[in-house]
């Protein structure tokens, strides 16, 4: 028979590679970041202990202010109307039947696939100044043309509107998901009873899909809390200071700037802001509509 | 009447969203078609549905003046790398985490839960750290380590494997199969559906990523293409149809992976946000 020792030898040998790539790669360096807030170190090499230094820059750094704002900016932008938009399109989708129900869905689906440099590279083209097709929205809707992301103030609401574009297949495939656990039964009998579209929405899909709403907002706020790639890249050509973002501002100090021990307590704030945002989402999630 | 009505609203719906499918998806057969047309078409006013001239002048310029066959070696080396590494280490340590008792395991298991909260970018600075001081920038190495924690996927395994009959495990044990018999010729067979699902999601997660790609590797002949393509520029003009060529060539095995393996694609997203498909 096997014994007590001999059991935990095998449990060690299945445990082992994840452990040690999790120690290594993720318990360390996030150790190592903590230490490295309390020093001045450049990004490679070693710096003096400074105690809370860095933390104090932190509460009296505009830039660094300004990027938590243009952050929880980002968050606003992005969070409800992603949400929102996402059940939507999910109830359009879930009306829809066979061959036609595929193809709309993967026109919403599709863009959540691609590479963020794809995505940046169809959009830098749409919303192009001079040549871009996207110019003719802008112009019926603002009444001329703008080149949204060198403008103060079109910038971050553009950008949001890309983000949405990309990510919303996600959303949209947890609430078909959703919806299709809310059984039939209930709106035939509300028909019957002689209730509208609107009041089945109010009475039946909302609160039934509560729980998956509430899943996607706490996916989308602590995903979007951590935005920097598409925005990177699009403010490429200008515009950094109006859009600067957190993880932004830490690839700034540790990256462009050398100054490690600082971009690491600007990460350890991200990761404080995370942790806290989550905290209080939990609880304010936990309430159920009525 | 009033059924004549509620078909009419219904119409109504089903037109927009049609119409809302259309635009949303425009932006991507807009990208497409202009890869299609020579330079100077591309910048005509209007909105040309189709070229004038059919050309693959953007695709051939892309594939010979830039690296995009080494950024693609790269990028397929790197994925298929993390894929492999992140499945395993995900498998076995969620088999042991289900079905083995050891010292240890509850500790473990909370770490791995826990996890989700720390941001992996905000490790950006102190992974570049420990990369450089093993050697690894502008290395393939030094893209894939830091991917590879991906706790989702332990906690994936510890579901599915959790719900296979004990029955199976206790019949294999009297017959004398070790632990790793149980696990490669039970478990993981039991669950082919899951381990594909989880390889093609990570497979895409590797080639779409871009933050740590783009720090650890500096030097043009170690980029992926997802990095390759935003960071290279050629020096003269308008080239909107040349960086949407390589922008295609980029998407291409992600879009290709995803229209073959639709269903798993979707599956793996449910798993991986909480709801088992």
């Amino acid at each position: 028979m096997y014994s007590k020792s001999r059991d935990s030898w095998v449990a060690a040998a299945f445990v082992a590679p994840f452990v040690i790539a999790y120690l290594v790669l993720f318990l360390y360096p996030t150790v190592r970041m903590v230490i490295l807030t309390f020093t001045d170190a450049p990004l490679i090499g070693a710096g003096k202990w400074i105690g809370f230094k860095n933390y104090v820059r932190l509460f009296n750094d505009a830039a660094y202010l300004n990027a938590v704002w243009h952050t929880f900016y980002f968050v606003l932008l992005t969070v409800i109307p992603n949400t929102l938009l996402g059940l939507l399109f999910a109830m359009m989708v879930n009306r829809q039947k066979g061959y036609l129900q595929s193809l709309i869905l993967a026109a919403f689906f599709l863009p959540y696939i691609l590479p963020v440099s794809v995505v940046f590279r169809i959009w830098e083209w749409i919303m192009d100044y001079q040549f871009g097709i996207g110019q003719y929205a802008i112009e019926a809707v603002v009444g001329e043309r703008v080149a949204m992301i060198r403008n103060k103030y079109w910038a971050m609401p553009a950008i949001a509107f890309i983000t949405i574009w990309w990510t919303i297949g996600f959303n949209v495939l947890l609430f078909i998901a959703g919806l299709r656990n809310i059984s039939q039964d209930m709106y035939d009998a509300s028909a019957l009873d002689g209730a509208n579209r609107w009041k089945q929405f109010r009475f039946i899909t909302w609160p039934l899909i509560w729980p998956v709403t509430a899943l996607v907002l706490t996916i989308q706020l602590i995903l979007q809390l951590k935005i920097f790639d598409q925005l990177y890249l699009l403010t490429l050509g200008g515009n950094v200071n109006n859009t600067m973002v957190l993880v932004q501002y830490i690839y700034k100090q540790a990256f462009q700037l050398n100054k490690g021990g600082y971009g690491a307590t600007v990460a350890f704030s991200l990761f404080a802001i995370i942790v806290v945002v989550s905290v209080l989402q939990y609880q304010a999630l936990r309430a159920k509509p009525r | 009447m009033n059924i004549l009505k509620i078909d009419f609203a219904g119409r109504l719906i089903t037109l927009i969203t049609l119409a809302i499918a259309i635009v949303w998806a425009f932006p991507l057969y807009w990208a497409l078609v202009t890869t299609l047309k020579p330079e100077f078409e591309v910048v005509q006013p209007g909105l040309n549905l189709l070229p004038k001239t059919w050309t693959l002048e953007a695709y051939t310029h892309v594939l010979t003046t830039t690296k995009i066959g080494q950024w693609y070696v790269n990028s397929i080396v790197v994925s298929v790398a993390v894929t492999i590494l992140v499945v395993i280490m995900g498998a076995l340590c969620g088999y042991a985490l289900s079905q083995l008792r050891f010292r240890g395991r509850t500790v473990l298991w909370f770490t791995v839960l826990a996890s989700f909260m720390v941001p992996i970018q905000a490790l950006i600075v102190t992974h570049f750290v420990l990369m450089s001081q093993f050697g690894l920038i502008n290395t393939w190495l030094g893209i894939i380590l830091p991917q590879l924690i991906v706790p989702v996927v332990v906690i994936v395994y510890k579901q599915f494997f959790d719900s296979v009959p004990k029955d199976f495990r206790e019949a294999a044990r009297v017959d004398g199969a070790s632990e790793f018999n149980i696990f490669f010729r039970i478990y993981l067979p039991m669950n082919w559906g899951v381990t594909t699902a989880l390889a093609i999601i990570t497979f895409i997660g590797a080639w779409n990523n871009f933050l740590w790609p783009f720090l650890v590797s500096t030097a043009e002949e170690t980029m992926t293409i997802t990095v390759g393509i935003t960071q290279v520029k050629d020096n003269f003009g308008v080239q909107f149809a040349r960086n949407l060529a390589a922008a295609v060539l980029a998407a291409l095995p992600v879009a290709i992976a995803y229209l073959i393996f639709q269903r798993r694609v979707t599956q793996a997203i449910m798993l991986s946000a909480g709801i088992k498909g």
